[in-house]
């Protein structure tokens, strides 16, 4: 979904002499007893799109508003741009965020709400007004400017929090579950919107977002976490195909989980013994594997579905198709194991419904490449 | 319209009509008529068994004579901008201390909160007229104020209170001060906090978001709360009747010494009517003030 008119793949954590404009070095934060951030190392590059995704409660939240200033590390150090955030107030931060509730000012208009910023900036005031319109332009809203904010839409109040946040060319713009009040359709042109702007302005944006979807859409990166810890960074496809654990990898997607007793073989494989007379399962091992107590995962688009036998596959097994989820372009099969385990595949609906080739009750047989899951260890 | 409608519609306009425009319709006659030795003591009163000619009678007798007479007494005029001075400056006073206990509630701990609506409640649950008199006993000469102040030795004679109008401004701002302070703390509590946040966020100082957010977002409770305080306190009688003694003037105390001492009902009649016509527009603005919080809420 990366634009496809990037010149060069954009990868500067992948670049040892680059600096990274964001610096979290044994962060932790403790709120009483409670540990929000549990001793956090992050490197945030200059233009990235980076996403911080988890369940809520995760920390997310709690680590984008350390970057605000609005909390402050129990230990560890925040350098933005090379200077450690200690005891630097949120208003004296080249940061802005845009808020999950927008924060819009209710008793000023789009234009005094985008202005609000400026006008405490050292900028000079006759060029407040242009650099007002510029941001109303870049958010098409030139329209409402003497609207208040109860006086427009939902998305139009988004943009104006978006327009706002951006007007003061912040170094570091945060995004706190800025599209959670949308509707899905308005969600998904607005993501877009946000990787244009982004990519217009090239500002550095850190999202919070519970929605993995989202977080694969925008980002450049993903920040996946749980309980106070970061468990994955890296790019939306890589978190998708090579997740490091299984808890990344059932976050992240729909997923089959199998669990059983690995063992090492060549070419970076790994073999799964899962259940009593059953044959092994074939997969790339993943980083750090060991022989021993393993899940074999596997995505649901990734196993193939069919009536007969398929010839030459070393991952075949047979199953009785208990429930079909019609999503309209796709199917998801779910397929009872003869052990029981329950097991989803996907297959395009590229026929018409009424001549679909499997129904409920019919038995298949479920296949995959012996590359095409992963045993992760645990 | 079916009938249940109209009828449950009609109701409160009923309940206007008995228990206000009638009573209303009653004085502005009363002050239309003429003082007599008599019971009521007011002519003329509404004889029917004269017929057409008995109620033609009765209006030649209504005049605007104890309008006139107020404005020919400077005591009354003097006694409406006594008591205009008395209310605003007591509405400021209060809303000096109200919007400070206001903010203090709506920034306190949430399981706090309904603690300190109680306590700001509680002195409802005792007369009126009680806690005015527990004010005597602190203020006057011997009284408890003037003891602690003699005891610690900020005073070597004991301080002139009573009787003043500082006490008349203790007592209404001390009795009016739920008034002020509950709107305030409604507006501020479901303020989102979210807002001084990004105020910071975009270069605020703590200070100077207080003056350009909260203020502003809190002014529909100030308002609110100013007219609860000014309108009550406008003809307050009770408070410059038991504090303020003969030194302060105002228009409630008249308005009583009229109707009870002099017992000139018609001139007492016309002092209300003034009085309401003089409290007609700040209803007005108050409700002005409503229509809009409603519209800008919806």
């Amino acid at each position: 979904m990366k634009p496809a008119a990037k010149p060069a793949e954009f990868a500067p954590w992948l670049d040892p002499n680059e600096t990274p404009l964001i610096r979290f070095d044994g962060v932790t934060k403790r709120f009483g007893d409670f540990t929000a951030i549990d001793n956090i190392d992050l490197k945030i590059y200059r233009k990235e799109f980076y996403a911080l995704l988890g369940p809520s409660g995760c920390g997310k939240t709690t680590l984008m508003r350390m970057l605000a200033g609005f909390e402050t590390p129990t230990e560890g150090t925040i350098t933005i741009g090379g200077q450690d955030m200690k005891g630097i107030p949120p208003n004296r931060r080249e940061v802005n965020m845009m808020f999950q509730s927008y924060a819009l000012f209710p008793h000023l208009t789009v234009w005094d709400n985008i202005a609000f910023g400026l006008k405490r900036s050292k900028m000079a005031k006759e060029e407040i007004p242009e650099r007002v319109k510029e941001m109303l332009r870049l958010t098409r809203l030139e329209k409402f400017a003497k609207r208040k904010p109860h006086q427009i839409s939902g998305g139009q109040r988004q943009r104006v929090a978006l327009a706002r946040s951006l007007a003061k060319a912040p170094k570091l713009l945060l995004l706190d579950e800025p599209l959670g009040a949308l509707d899905a359709k308005l969600r998904q042109q607005t993501q877009f919107e946000l990787m244009d702007i982004q990519e217009k302005t090239g500002t550095t944006f850190v999202i919070v977002t519970h929605d993995q979807e989202e977080a694969m859409t925008v980002a450049s990166r993903v920040a996946v976490m749980d309980n106070g810890k970061v468990i994955q960074v890296d790019t939306p496809a890589r978190i998708y195909e090579t997740p490091n654990s299984v808890y990344v990898a059932d976050f992240i997607g729909d997923v089959n989980l199998i669990t059983g007793n690995a063992t090492l073989k060549d070419e970076g494989l790994a073999a799964l013994s899962w259940a009593e007379g059953q044959t092994e399962i074939i997969g790339t091992a993943g980083e750090g594997l060991s022989a021993g107590n393993a899940t074999f995962v596997i995505r649901p688009e990734k196993v193939a579905i069919s009536a007969e036998r398929p010839e030459g596959m070393n991952n075949v097994v047979q199953g009785r198709i208990h429930d079909i989820a019609y999503l309209g372009n796709i199917s998801t099969y779910h397929v009872a194991l003869p052990d029981g385990t329950m097991m989803k595949a996907q297959a395009a609906n590229n026929r018409r419904l009424s001549r679909r080739s499997f129904t409920w009750e019919d038995e298949v047989w479920l296949s995959w490449t012996d590359t095409a899951g992963l045993v992760l260890a645990g | 319209m079916n009938l249940a409608r109209r009828t449950l519609i009609g109701i409160p306009y009923l309940w206007l009509l008995l228990l206000f425009l009638v009573p209303f319709g009653i004085i502005f006659k009363i002050s239309l008529s003429d003082y007599a030795v008599s019971i009521p003591p007011y002519t003329p009163t509404l004889d029917l068994s004269e017929g057409w000619q008995g109620i033609r009678g009765f209006f030649a007798a209504l005049d605007w004579e104890n309008y006139v007479f107020l404005t020919e007494d400077d005591l009354y005029w003097r006694a409406y901008l006594s008591s205009l001075k008395i209310a605003v400056i007591s509405t400021f006073l209060t809303l000096l201390v109200g919007y400070p206990i206001a903010y203090g509630m709506a920034k306190a701990a949430p399981e706090w909160r309904p603690m300190l609506m109680m306590l700001v409640i509680l002195p409802f649950w005792t007369s009126f007229l009680i806690r005015v008199y527990a004010w005597i006993g602190i203020l006057s000469n011997e009284g408890y104020l003037n003891q602690l102040l003699l005891w610690t030795g900020i005073i070597s004679d004991p301080l002139q209170i009573m009787n003043t109008p500082t006490a008349v401004y203790i007592g209404i701002v001390y009795t009016y001060l739920p008034f002020m302070i509950l709107p305030i703390y409604a507006t501020l509590e479901r303020m989102d906090d979210s807002l001084l946040e990004a105020a910071e966020d975009l270069g605020c100082s703590r200070l100077s978001a207080f003056w350009i957010i909260t203020l502003p977002l809190s002014r529909s409770g100030i308002i609110a709360g100013s007219f609860l305080v000014f309108i009550p306190a406008l003809g307050e009688f009770v408070i410059p009747s038991l504090l303020g003694g003969s030194s302060t003037l105002m228009i409630g105390k008249v308005l009583w010494e009229e109707f009870f001492s002099n017992r000139d009902w018609p001139v007492a009649s016309a002092v209300a009517i003034i009085l309401l016509l003089i409290l007609v527009i700040p209803i007005i603005l108050f409700q002005k003030n409503q229509e809009k919080n409603q519209e800008a809420d919806a």
